[in-house]
């Protein structure tokens, strides 16, 4: 009987075909799913699925080449964004983007980072900013929170000890080499419509060869923050875009001052 | 109104409940059943659903194919 009632249906949204039919691993309600989720859908979209190279972290996201049913490269900790400027220079017409989180990218990665923006590299960066190390058991990221409690600051981040959460976005949307750079949110139907618009274009800018886009997905842990799905997802709006407002940072043809006063 | 519904994987399905507070219908809600993983699956309550695909863009583990009533022509 269902299927009579499907049949007058038509098939409005299904799991992109880039994406392989393995599971996630990753814990319910996480952010990763959909960040996977929304850049398979742009690929599928774009017709590029054989001409796309990604390039997987260290972190939580370290099995992304079980996912994507694209070629990928696995590259060591912090240095995916050197991986990829390698396979594009070899291989220039291809769309090369690295997937990192903030652990990846931030942290140990931070000179790949901002050297490899600096050189103007034709890729697409996708940071997932979840402000804490998930995949290690919750310790202390560079963009956790002043105050937010974690396995290493367990009273609090405490800014005259450990510094201020790093905002590596603005940081390099300063440098002449990043061409797009954008925070996006994974926590809404809306946010989550605005990242795909922003991926796509993002994607669409490589074929222009004018410098590294770089897209920062500010994301939810409910394991590494110790609190269900729905909590996390407030908390996001209460604690994490005080810090880190959603909006175009840097777009092509407008004012290349970094604007933080958008919501 | 027009008509649409969900098909949700149940076993992928973690329970999440993201796509329960998505829902602008309220029509999603989690089962008494679990899966072989162990987790409650979401699952429709009743028969409100719009096809909106809202659930299906926050399912972080692409487990909703959505369905919605085709645009009926007008009868000549």
């Amino acid at each position: 009987m269902e299927a009579n009632i499907l049949d007058n249906l038509e098939v409005v949204y299904q799991k992109p075909e880039t994406l392989t039919d393995t599971p996630f691993h990753y814990c319910p309600g996480c952010g990763h799913g959909v960040a996977h989720r929304v850049i398979m859908e742009v690929v599928e979209e774009l017709g590029i699925q054989d001409q796309t190279i990604g390039v997987a972290p260290v972190g939580c996201s370290v099995f992304a080449y079980h996912y994507m049913n694209v070629d990928m490269q696995e590259a060591a900790h912090g240095r995916a964004s050197a991986a990829a400027t390698g396979i594009k220079r070899v291989l220039p017409d291809k769309y090369v983007f690295s997937y990192q989180g903030d652990g990846d990218l931030a942290a140990i990665g931070t000179a790949e980072t901002i050297h490899t923006v600096n050189r103007g590299e034709n890729i697409l960066m996708v940071f997932v900013n979840n402000a804490i190390y998930g995949m290690t058991g919750g310790q202390m990221a560079p963009t956790s929170l002043c105050g937010q409690v974690t396995s290493t600051s367990p009273y609090g981040r405490e800014a005259t000890q450990i510094g201020f959460p790093l905002k590596i976005t603005e940081l390099i949307a300063q440098l002449p080499g990043a061409y797009f750079v954008a925070r996006h949110a994974v926590h809404t139907p809306n946010a989550v419509r605005k990242l795909k618009k922003a991926l796509k274009s993002a994607f669409e800018y490589q074929k222009l060869n004018k410098g590294t886009c770089f897209i920062e997905i500010v994301s939810n842990c409910p394991s590494g923050w110790k609190m269900n799905p729905l909590d996390s997802q407030k908390w996001i709006e209460e604690n994490m875009f005080p810090m880190y407002p959603l909006g175009d940072i840097k777009v092509p043809g407008k004012s290349t001052t970094p604007s933080t006063e958008n919501n | 109104m027009i008509k649409g519904t969900v098909l949700i994987a149940t076993d992928i399905c973690k329970g999440c409940e993201l796509c329960v507070a998505a829902c602008p219908q309220h029509c999603l809600t989690l089962s008494k059943q679990i899966n072989t993983k162990g987790y409650r699956f979401a699952e429709l309550k009743n028969e409100e659903c719009t096809g909106c695909v809202n659930c299906a863009l926050v399912c972080p583990d692409a487990a909703i194919t959505v369905y919605r009533q085709a645009k009926i022509k007008k009868a000549v």
